[in-house]
Order: C-alpha cells, then sequence, then structure tokens
C-alpha cells in the first residue's frame, strides 16, 4: 500500500505522564484507509496509551505528548481537543466499555450523535443502521445500560461510537472480560462495519489469537516501543510471537526457566 | 379542618421555595456529581445583583426587564469565569477536591457580592402581589386564608421546574449533560466538550439562583442571610435525592409543610421551636433508613 492511503499515522510519538513517566519511547505506525490494524502486547506496553494519545483523552490523566507528530488526513491532529478529534472523524471506545450507566441504551446511542449537527431524520436513519448491526440492542433500547451485560455494554460503546459517523474507530480491548462466543460476535460485527461501512479501526488487543485472525495488519509494542510488525497472517506465523503471545511453541514444552531468560534477553534488545 | 388546610398549604408554599434552591444544588450536582456549596451564595449574589440594578435603572424605560437582562449576563459571566479559573484545572481529580472548590467559591462571592453592592438590606419589589387573600370559602367555613405572592411563587417554581424536566429528559444537551455527569471520560471520549457543558449547567444553576434569589428576596428582603437558606436546602436534597429534579420538588413540599404541621400540632407540647429542626431530624431519619434519598438514583454497581 502506498504511503498517501494512510488515513492515520503516528510518527515517533513519546508520551510523558505527569512529567515524568515515559511511557512511548518513540513509536510509529500507519493505518491504511479501510484497514483493520492491530496494536498488540502486554499489560503496560502501552497501547491505551498510544490510541489516547491519538483522541488526546491523555490530557485528563496529566499525559502529554511530547515528541512526534500524529496525522490524519493530511492535518496533524495532536493537541487538538478530544472534541474537535471527534469532528474530524476519529472516535474511541475506551477500555472497559465505559457506557452512561444511567442513561438507557438508545440514550446512549444517541450522545454518540452529540458532535453531528445533522438533522432529526438522519440521527433516526443512523440508529437504525446501528440496530441492524446488534440486533440485541434494538430489543433492549430502554434498559438502563447499567443493568445490561458486559457483551450488550460493549456492543453500546461501539454503537454509541458509530452514531458519530467516524472515519476511523480506536477500539481499546473489546474482549475485555467478555466470554469467547461473545468476543468473536463482536470482531465479527467489526469486520463487517470495517467492509460494509468502510470504517478503519485500530484495535488495541491482548487477545492476540482473536485480533490477528481479524486484522489486516499487526504491531506489536513492549515497554513503549513497536519490536515487530506485520500482516496480521505472517504475525500469527511468526515464531517468537507463537511463542510469547499466542503460547505455542515450535519445540512442544519448554521449561519455564528457559522460556523467562529467552524471553527477558529478547526485551533487552528490543 | 379549614385550619388544617391552611396550615398545610401555608407550609407547602414555603416548600416550594426550598425546592427551588435545592433544584439549583441538583442541577450542578447531576451534570458534574459536584455538590455546588456556592448555591446559597449564588442566590444572594444573584438577588443583590439584580436588586441594585433595579435602583441605577429606576430611571429607564424598563427597569425590570433591563435589570434582569444585565444579572442574567452576569450570571453567565459568572459561570464562564467559574468554569475557566475553577472547573478546568480540576479536570479528573476526586470530587472532594471540587467539592472544597465551591466552598472556596462561595466565600468569593458572598464578599464580592457584598463588597460590590454593599452588605445593607434592600427592599425588592417587582410587583408580585403582597397581601392575603381568602380561598375555597365554598368548601370549607370561612375560606382559607392564603398568601398572594406565595401562589404567584408557586406558580413560577412550578413552570420551571417542568421546563427544566423538559430540558434534562427531551433534548441533546439536556442528554449530554447527563451523560457527562455519569462518565467524564466516555463522554469527552465521544466529543463531548465538557468546558461548554459545565458552562452551561452552571448557568442553569444561576439562573435557578436568579429566580430563588428575587423570590425570596421580595418576601424576606436581598440580605447576607439568604446565602444561609442554602442550610434549608441541605435536608430538601437529602429527602429527595441529590440527583432527582423531582425529588427536590417533593423533598421541598414535604419539609416545608412538614415544618409548619408539626409547629402548629406538637409544638405546644414540647414548648415550640420544632420548626427550626424538624427538617434536620427528617433528614437525619433518611440517611439512617434510605440515603438514597426518595427519587434518587440507586449506585448501579455490576458485579
Amino acid at each position: 500500500m502506498t504511503q498517501n492511503a494512510n488515513l492515520l499515522s503516528i510518527k515517533n510519538i513519546e508520551v510523558i505522564y505527569d512529567h515524568v513517566i515515559l511511557v512511548l519511547k518513540g513509536v510509529s505506525l500507519d493505518v491504511p484507509e479501510g484497514s483493520i490494524v492491530a496494536l498488540l502486547g502486554g499489560n503496560g506496553a502501552g497501547k491505551s496509551t498510544t490510541l489516547k494519545s491519538i483522541s488526546n483523552l491523555l490530557q485528563a490523566e496529566r499525559g502529554d505528548v511530547t515528541k512526534g507528530s500524529i496525522i490524519f488526513k493530511d492535518e496533524r491532529i495532536d493537541k487538538l481537543n478530544p472534541s474537535i478529534v471527534v469532528k474530524k472523524g476519529i472516535v474511541q471506545v475506551m477500555e472497559g466499555r465505559h457506557c452512561f450507566a444511567h442513561l438507557t441504551i438508545e440514550e446512549n446511542l444517541l450522545t454518540g450523535a452529540f458532535t453531528r449537527t445533522a438533522s432529526r431524520r438522519e440521527i433516526a436513519d443512523s440508529l437504525e443502521k446501528v440496530y441492524n448491526y446488534f440486533p440485541r440492542l434494538k430489543q433492549r433500547r430502554s434498559s438502563l445500560a447499567g443493568f445490561t451485560s458486559g457483551g450488550e455494554q460493549q456492543m453500546t460503546a461501539v454503537g454509541r461510537a458509530l452514531m458519530a459517523k467516524p472515519k476511523m474507530i480506536l477500539l481499546d480491548e473489546p474482549s475485555m472480560g467478555l466470554a469467547p462466543q461473545i468476543v468473536s460476535e463482536i470482531f465479527e460485527i467489526v469486520e463487517n462495519l470495517n467492509k460494509k461501512e468502510n470504517v478503519s479501526f485500530l484495535l488495541a488487543e491482548q487477545n492476540t489469537t482473536v485480533a490477528l485472525r481479524h486484522a489486516d495488519y499487526g504491531y506489536i509494542l513492549e515497554n513503549g516501543r513497536i519490536v515487530m510488525d506485520g500482516p496480521a497472517n505472517e504475525l500469527a506465523n511468526n515464531e517468537d510471537v507463537k511463542e510469547f503471545y499466542l503460547g505455542i511453541s515450535g519445540a512442544g514444552r519448554k521449561s519455564f526457566r528457559d522460556a523467562k531468560h529467552y524471553r527477558r534477553r529478547k526485551r533487552w534488545l528490543a | 379542618m379549614g385550619f388544617f388546610v391552611e396550615v398545610l398549604l401555608s407550609g407547602l408554599m414555603a416548600g416550594v421555595l426550598y425546592s427551588l434552591v435545592a433544584l439549583g444544588f441538583v442541577l450542578i450536582f447531576k451534570a458534574s456529581g459536584v455538590f455546588n456549596f456556592a448555591q446559597g451564595a449564588m442566590v444572594l449574589f444573584a438577588a443583590l445583583t439584580f436588586v441594585r440594578l433595579l435602583d441605577i435603572l429606576k430611571d429607564s424605560f424598563a427597569p425590570i426587564t433591563l435589570s434582569l437582562i444585565i444579572t442574567i449576563a452576569m450570571m453567565v459571566m459568572l459561570a464562564m469565569a467559574i468554569e475557566r479559573l475553577v472547573l478546568r484545572p480540576l479536570v479528573n481529580q476526586p470530587g472532594i477536591s471540587l467539592f472544597m472548590a465551591t466552598l472556596g467559591i462561595a466565600y468569593f462571592l458572598d464578599g464580592f457580592g457584598q463588597t460590590l453592592w454593599g452588605s445593607d438590606i434592600y427592599t425588592l419589589d417587582i410587583g408580585i402581589p403582597k397581601g392575603s387573600i381568602f380561598i375555597l370559602e365554598s368548601v370549607f367555613d370561612g375560606g382559607i386564608l392564603v398568601a398572594k405572592e406565595d401562589l404567584v411563587a408557586t406558580v413560577i417554581a412550578g413552570l420551571l421546574v417542568v421546563t427544566l424536566a423538559i430540558f434534562f429528559q427531551k433534548t441533546r444537551i439536556g442528554r449530554a449533560l447527563r451523560a457527562v455527569a455519569d462518565d467524564h471520560q466516555a463522554a469527552q471520549s465521544i466529543g463531548i466538550p465538557l468546558n461548554y457543558i459545565w458552562v452551561i449547567v452552571w448557568t442553569v444553576a444561576g439562573l435557578v439562583a436568579l429566580v430563588a434569589g428575587v423570590i425570596w428576596g421580595s418576601k424576606l428582603g436581598v440580605q447576607f442571610s439568604l446565602s444561609l437558606i442554602a442550610l434549608k436546602a441541605l435536608p430538601v436534597l437529602i429527602l429527595g435525592g441529590f440527583e432527582s429534579v423531582l425529588g427536590a420538588i417533593v423533598g421541598g413540599l414535604i419539609i416545608g409543610a412538614g415544618e409548619k404541621l408539626s409547629e402548629i400540632y406538637i409544638g405546644p407540647y414540647v414548648g415550640g421551636g420544632i420548626e427550626y429542626w424538624f427538617a434536620y431530624m427528617l433528614a437525619l431519619g433518611f440517611l439512617m433508613f434510605r440515603p438514597q434519598g426518595l427519587f434518587g438514583e440507586v449506585h448501579i454497581d455490576r458485579v
């Protein structure tokens, strides 16, 4: 894919929390238009921070992008107010769903259209579209979001983001705390949205298996650096990825002590 | 029987005024989860501004309308200043920090208002009819005596409440306000600008404070003690629930009626003065048995 087909490209960003804690140490990545890109890595690798630096929700957590640039549709978007980023077409679905517990499902969805200056008619059409993708939400449209299941909340959060008619959705850990069946259901819908609505996704996941199954391209983040990247199917077949993230080893079972040593060395090299 | 109804009615109407003050608290609490200690000071500030402007502009062609417009503009500016100087630097800080900040705002406004406008007692007359009338003479022997100004206040408060309820439940901005109340960060993530929402909510609270201040002020005179009616709003909130507009109304009515009835019917046995502590005792009882209040939101916790 050519360079200018990138919808979003992050160049060498550094993020510091509270003026002292360096979390991202020069991360660069590209999201081509109409693709699903997965950002993989363990706890504390910097996945969420990367997403939040794009949507600029970092500020509220006293985080700051100190170096590098974030370019969306040939325009720098770092340092923009979060609501302007949404208006430009990027919506983040935060880790842990964050539905508005005391609003009904339908009200949750409607708040998603806040930034749009659309007629009632258009909003109603969007709502109908979301219900088409998530029929389950339609059944539960008038229940309070706080009383719905985790899967329904995740669907609400994604649906709410869709209501803003985004070009791109930043999806943070959609599989968190959900049953495998629900996880694959949600990923199916993500893939569907990607194909039919032409929404690009940047997806932060710990569940490497599922993420690589549905993504086009993947980046692996460790300790605030990208340590590996490639097309999803290549990553899924890479020996190191298999061993560290997929729990499959070529040489059968391995002593835990060996694995730890090897891994530690790798991290230092990274 | 006629006497009972008379006491009840006068209590209910006093309650409406408590509700008006409590409403201001509810609005800000709903939209930002902050208990705004400065609501009483805002009532005083709005009333002081209004009454002094009325005096300055008394020779103009429409003193009441003009002072009202200028006072509203002042309340909007106040809301913007509070957002810019107090709330914005405190985004994502715990509720208690914000509460302490509103304490600061309260003392500032008390002082600032009185420095600006003077600390005398001003009488406020905007043409709310004074005096009392007898109503329902056909039902009760001798009719029921009510104050006209209480009737007017009740009607105004009723209108205000209906407007607010529609605003919160049905409009796009109202929905966004409730969303912000639930989860700041999530609201931000879908593009609701917090700064703008806070200006709106403090403006609305300022307007409610203005209405409360004008009504209370024309009843009691505009003076420092107006800022203390905030203390009466506290039991109303505990009774009705901090998040509920309806709760503020019903709570106010119950407390108003309860005060008067208990004073008249129980007072003589214990030497009177029940009016002054009845509300707080009732609130204490509620705190023990129904801490979320009558209409408050039960905290939703998924396990």
